[in-house]
């Protein structure tokens, strides 16, 4: 790795990129919670459906798809000069999940997030991260007027397995986003140390 | 194709998009013999001793644009996409067609589970809180 500033004729810095997708049901705060923790206003990334290279079978359902585009938020966190992170909004339409195939290979986690108003907008998210193996937590994002509920009913509700950690949250808080992305972290951490142990013994 | 669309003078409408498809600048392609490695983290470097990429008829006004935004600060191809207001896979042809003519290299994101320690998410973690 090198470091230094990129200077006129220094090498710049090459950094390390990690990314951590946000999930849930469309109106959730996926964004909202990108922006609490990016150091950029969230960009916006498209892709267009028109791809030749994408299989026809991942077109299944789209109508009118030459004119389609996918649209994906994302945020940026410098952590060091040489280490950063990208947060993506996954989109929300079912319709779109090709793309989540791509955005989730090489992801380092998930955070599903949730409204207590409508669970049911983040079931297929909780089954696509669970069935990929790929390390996810549950984020309840609280919002103003919205019932409360005790965190075990909502992970009953959910049908959570026991090592899937739930939080309650709020996306626009930056103290509170940050809680939940270091437990992304720290629940792939244990995920990955996990998948060891079965590999030796 | 649509039934609303017979009644009106031209052939397309606001719905349609620009005129000029993004694809008219990879010339109609749509991959390049580098795309499998061009995840939307991978980092796009500008190569230190590249030539002048306004001297190269070959290049489109995009690839020189990537060239010198890469110059300064190497940038993921999700934040060139944002940037250039380029479709992602827009952006991973010319990036690609760089990449073959050496202005650039690409760095690809390692996966986390082929990091060779746990350190590198011990620094995430850390740099969060530290936030």
């Amino acid at each position: 790795m090198i470091f230094g500033r990129s200077e006129r004729g220094k090498p710049p810095v090459e950094p390390v990129t990690l990314k951590i997708l946000v999930a849930g049901g469309f109106g959730v705060g996926k964004t909202t919670l990108v922006g609490a923790v990016s150091e950029i206003r969230p960009l916006r990334t498209e892709e267009l459906l028109t791809e030749a290279g994408r299989p026809v079978d991942d077109l299944s359902g789209v109508e009118a798809k030459h004119t389609t585009t996918v649209a994906m938020d994302f945020g940026r966190i410098s952590l060091r000069e040489d280490l950063v992170l990208y947060l993506f909004g996954t989109p929300g339409q079912e319709r779109f999940w090709f793309m989540w195939d791509e955005l989730s290979e090489g992801a380092l986690g998930a955070v599903v997030l949730a409204d207590t108003r409508r669970l049911q907008d983040c079931f297929a998210a909780v089954d696509y991260f669970e069935r990929r193996a790929i390390p996810f937590l549950v984020g309840v994002n609280c919002f103003e007027g919205a019932p409360r509920y005790p965190v075990e009913d909502v992970r009953r509700a959910l049908d959570l397995d026991d090592h899937v950690p739930l939080l309650l949250c709020d996306a626009r808080d930056r103290e509170s986003v940050k809680e939940v992305l270091i437990g992304v972290v720290e629940h792939a951490m244990r995920q990955a140390a996990r998948h060891r142990e079965a590999l030796t013994t | 194709m649509s039934a609303d669309g017979q009644g009106r003078s031209h052939w397309f409408d606001d719905e349609a998009g620009p005129v000029v498809r993004p694809y008219a600048m990879t010339r109609g392609r749509t991959t390049s013999a580098v795309q499998h490695r061009l995840d939307l983290i991978a980092v796009v470097v500008t190569e230190p001793d590249a030539d002048d990429p306004e001297t190269d008829p070959t290049l489109a006004p995009e690839h020189v644009e990537i060239v010198e935004l890469c110059r300064r600060t190497p940038q993921t191809v999700a934040e060139l996409s944002a940037e250039l207001d380029l479709p992602v896979g827009v952006v991973r042809v010319l990036v690609g067609d760089l990449v073959d003519s050496e202005f650039v290299h690409v760095n690809r994101p390692v996966p986390p589970a082929e990091l060779p320690d746990e350190s590198i998410l011990r620094d995430v973690i850390n740099g969060l809180r530290a936030l």
